[in-house]
């Protein structure tokens, strides 16, 4: 693979144009996690013209939901969960300024268009890798919604985050692209 | 007649809750390995070596491989001989899911009813329990903690028997297909073929638990789960999705006998994270 490209939070518009599907990216800086039912609070939030309960814009969201930490550790295991959840409240979500997201899976039509339109990029990381993850999480407190749980927002410090990109700036998508350039043909039975 | 005592059950579920979760099989890990030089894809290997990476600090670190610890799936082989005392079975199984999800710092990820209000239960009770009565004066039990990723993308099929092995096949491929990158690919691909419709889903959950790398132990299914496992790392989904050449690292099938009118066909797919722990009381 090709060196990784550093990213720092909050996201540049020329950062993100820059980068092309199949990228290897480290991302350092603030990040905030959000998973299903935070999405659906945040996505209430913006439907009713209220304030969300950090601000997003320029921000990167992940897609996670970390098992506890132990005492000592700023985070228990902490991969990605599948992104094509959140599918349905994605688009508004980049109306209102987000420029990333991490998750892992394939998104719909509506989300790479909306990606497209805001310029924001799709983040892919490796699911089932928790513990890697984890290890670049130095510090994270619970911004909102502790009653969720593992499903609280969280603001993350993140020190290279490695994650690959799966859906660039022109809504390119490397779960089309990358799986059109391995298939093989049936042989003939 | 022996008599086990239900703290001894709890006991052994706790520990198998955290030893699922934290030390992966050596099949799995192996099967990873093996994997790396045959991955064409660069994105695909570095993500390999990645889960090898992370799987191997996992155990060193005593830290859940995965957020998603899962639900416990705990099958009990459970001896004709044996008289559980000084509790309710049912309930010693769940106070060891509890006291391990406690213990082993693992995510409780159940929440109460399905739909309404969806609230955690807190405890990640109540764990789904498959019994099975055998001979003899022990109790086996294997937990299997199964996460949601690879869950959602698993289908039970009422087929017909006309359908026949390519019916089958054809089921089987287009569900990894349309899986793409949500299961956590590579993936084990366990198919039920037969019983009925809730036999064959459970089938195929217990298929996923045979050895990797073991033949089936009925040989008629071995040429069907070569052509399986060919054509799916045919398809081109890769590590994560992201194109490649790994996309499942063993198909295992089950099978029963099913009605004449029938040919119920499950797939239940797991991701890279194969975890299951046996123990004997």
């Amino acid at each position: 693979m090709s060196e990784a490209i550093r990213l720092q939070t909050p996201l540049q518009d020329r950062d993100l144009t820059a980068l092309q599907i199949g990228d290897a990216v480290l991302i350092s800086g603030i990040i905030y996690t959000a998973r299903d039912a935070a999405h659906k609070r945040l996505v209430e939030l913006l439907k009713t013209g209220r304030d969300l309960p950090f601000e997003l814009r320029g921000q990167i969201v992940y897609y996670v939901g970390p098992t506890p930490e132990r005492p000592g550790q700023a985070i228990g295991s902490a991969g990605p969960t599948t992104s094509g959840r959140m599918d349905p409240y994605t688009p508004l979500l980049l109306e209102a300024g987000m420029k990333g997201i991490i998750g892992k899976g394939q998104r719909r039509p509506a989300v790479i268009e909306s990606l497209v339109k805001n310029k924001a990029v799709y983040f892919a990381a490796t699911g089932g890798a928790g513990v890697l993850l984890a290890q670049t999480v130095k510090a994270s407190r619970i911004v909102a919604y502790e009653e969720l749980g593992a499903e609280a927002i969280r603001e993350l410090v993140v020190e290279d985050f490695p994650a690959i990109v799966a859906i660039d700036t022109q809504g390119h998508d490397l779960y089309q692209e990358g799986v059109k350039r391995y298939r093989q043909e049936e042989p003939t039975r | 007649m022996r008599e086990i005592d239900a703290s001894g059950v709890t006991a052994a579920v706790r520990r198998l809750c955290i030893d699922a979760n934290n030390l992966l099989e050596e099949d799995v890990m192996a099967k990873l390995e093996e994997a790396i030089p045959k991955e064409e894809s660069p994105v695909g290997r570095e993500i390999l070596e990645q889960i090898l990476t992370n799987d191997r600090m996992a155990a060193r670190l005593g830290m859940p491989m995965c957020q998603d610890t899962g639900v416990a799936v705990v099958f009990v082989e459970f001896g004709q001989d044996v008289h559980v005392i000084g509790g309710d079975f049912t309930e010693a199984i769940n106070e060891g899911v509890r006291q391990g999800y406690r213990d082993g710092f693992l995510r409780k990820s159940l929440v109460t009813d399905p739909v309404i209000e969806r609230k955690n239960t807190k405890d990640n009770t109540p764990a789904i329990i498959h019994m099975q009565i055998v001979p003899g004066e022990s109790i086996q039990i294997t937990l299997a903690p199964k996460g949601g990723g690879s869950e959602n993308m698993s289908e039970v099929r009422m087929m017909q028997p006309s359908d026949g092995i390519e019916g089958i096949t054809d089921f089987v491929v287009d569900r990894v297909r349309r899986s793409g990158g949500n299961p956590c690919p590579p993936v084990i691909v366990g198919v039920g073929i037969g019983g009925n419709f809730e036999q064959s889903a459970l089938l195929a959950k217990k298929a996923l638990l045979r050895r990797l790398g073991s033949l089936n132990p009925d040989p008629i299914w071995n040429p069907l789960e070569v052509e399986l496992l060919d054509r799916i790392n045919r398809l081109g989904i890769g590590p994560m999705g992201l194109g490649g050449r790994t996309t499942a690292l063993a198909v295992h099938i089950l099978a029963q006998p099913c009605h004449i009118a029938s040919m119920p066909v499950a797939v239940n797919l797991q991701c890279h994270a194969a975890r299951h722990k046996t123990a004997v009381i």
